[in-house]
């Protein structure tokens, strides 16, 4: 994958209504992260909710979607 | 460059028409164009639609002559825009441009969209195509889940409420329960919208637009002709279309719609008008969190205030500065690609002074903003008595 591992949330939503493909997964969160290198990207995050300012780490991409998680 | 007015309007109501095609529907709004205007079809020099997703809602593409030859007019340059949300604001923006550049005197701009023979799941689905697909869309983002995060950050950094969002939504509810043209004519409480059913956090229902179906056209024509057609021409003073990034995450500040904001600086500078002279506005509330930014960046309060705008009262129909007095995408409805025209119709009609019981106090000078997807389009347009 492109970019650092890691990063901070930048702004969060948990997803209750969810589009077609993805109705098995709701609810679910996603997150724009702030990367080291300033850069932003859209993520899903795994586990532990997450809020503005958290850590956050890079875990996998499954089916093309990154994971991240809160980072302990 | 001409001076372009609109010299008539015409809209369908907005809502759910299980027995009406997306023809029928555009073929009313047009219709009723053409009779509010004293112009036949065969007199329209060109035909501009705004449609969002014919092809995807409906199965139908090649939409602009279907639609126009329905209405009767033929032989003429008939376009479809896309621009999400914005589509029709586009294509009322070209249509301007070609009146003002003298291409044409009479010009047919409408827009419509057909959502409802879908599910909310597909709707939503579709939807979520204005958005960036190889990223933000692919990760599992809605355009509410888009929204609910610039609520978020918005909250973050200036202190905005659940309870200040919801306002906007009240204050749209009460409004559309008196428009006869609205999707959900039911006044809401505050203790209602705030325990809504939650759609992305923080936003729930009473947040979010309607999913409707719904058509609105509007007639322009050069303003030294506007006069032989009817006796209450409303001017174009100003009118701008911008465009921003389409990926939320690519935005270096979410917390504010750049396009917005240039649109707005443009049409006011095009009007010769400041933030202050606006008497009224119909604001882009896809979401509650979207009218508050747009009083933001369209300078109607400091960056920040826009919640504290809202909870104020100061938009309320009987406020210093009514904002979205037909109810709003909240509840009068939001068939995507009808509502930038529609917007234009709404401020005619308080212009001529036609809105009956959401009539505003003052009415000389309104504001629209139609915004596209999370705000990589905007048009904003400013119009006046003539």
């Amino acid at each position: 994958m492109s970019g650092s591992p890691s990063g901070a949330v930048y702004t969060e939503t948990v997803v209750h209504m969810a589009p077609e493909q993805f109705a098995a997964d709701a609810p679910y969160q996603i997150a724009i992260v702030t990367l080291a290198d300033e850069s932003r990207r859209t993520v899903r995050i795994a586990g532990e909710r997450v809020y503005i300012g958290d850590a956050v780490e890079f875990i996998e991409e499954r089916n093309g979607i990154p994971f991240y998680r809160k980072r302990v | 460059m001409k001076a372009v007015a609109v010299i008539g309007i015409g809209k369908t109501a907005f809502g759910a028409f299980p027995d009406r095609d997306l023809r029928s529907l555009a073929v009313e709004a047009g219709q009723k164009c053409l009779a509010d205007a004293h112009v036949s079809a065969s007199q329209v020099e060109a035909f501009y639609l705004g449609n969002f997703a014919g092809p995807s809602f409906v199965g139908q593409n090649h939409l602009a002559p279907y639609v126009a030859s329905g209405i009767g007019i033929t032989d003429v340059p008939c376009t479809r825009f896309e621009a999400a949300c914005a589509s029709s604001g586009s294509a009322f923006f070209h249509a301007v441009s070609s009146v003002a550049a003298g291409l044409y005197d009479l010009v047919l701009v409408e827009g419509v969209e057909k959502m409802t023979s879908q599910s909310t799941p597909k709707v939503t689905e579709i939807l979520a195509g204005a958005g960036d697909c190889s990223g933000e869309i692919r990760v599992g983002a809605t355009f509410p889940a888009l929204f609910a995060m610039i609520a978020r950050r918005h909250m973050h950094q200036f202190g905005t409420t659940r309870e200040q969002m919801a306002a906007a939504a009240v204050k749209n509810h009460a409004n559309g329960a008196k428009n006869p043209l609205a999707h959900m004519r039911k006044v809401i409480t505050m203790e209602q919208a705030l325990a809504g059913k939650p759609v992305s956090d923080p936003l729930t229902v009473y947040d979010c637009s309607l999913i409707s179906d719904g058509a609105a056209a509007v007639m322009i024509a050069p303003l030294e002709r506007a006069r032989e057609f009817t006796d209450k021409p409303v001017r174009i003073l100003g009118i701008a279309q911008t465009s921003d990034q389409v990926a939320l995450d690519m935005k270096e500040d979410i917390t504010t719609f750049r396009a917005v904001r240039m649109a707005g600086e443009r049409a006011y500078r095009m009007a010769g008008v400041s933030a202050r002279d606006i008497e009224f506005a119909e604001l882009h509330d896809c979401f509650t969190i979207a009218e508050i930014i747009a009083t933001e960046d369209l300078d109607f309060v400091a960056k920040g205030q826009g919640g504290r705008y809202a909870l104020e009262g100061r938009t309320c129909l009987k406020g210093e500065r009514p904002v979205n007095a037909s109810g709003g995408l909240k509840a009068k409805g939001h068939p995507v690609g009808a509502t930038g025209v529609g917007q234009i119709c709404d401020i005619v009609t308080q212009i001529r002074g036609d809105a009956g019981e959401l009539q505003v106090a003052r009415h000389s000078l309104g504001l629209a903003e139609n915004l596209g997807g999370s705000g990589a389009t905007a048009v904003v347009t400013i119009l006046g008595a003539a």
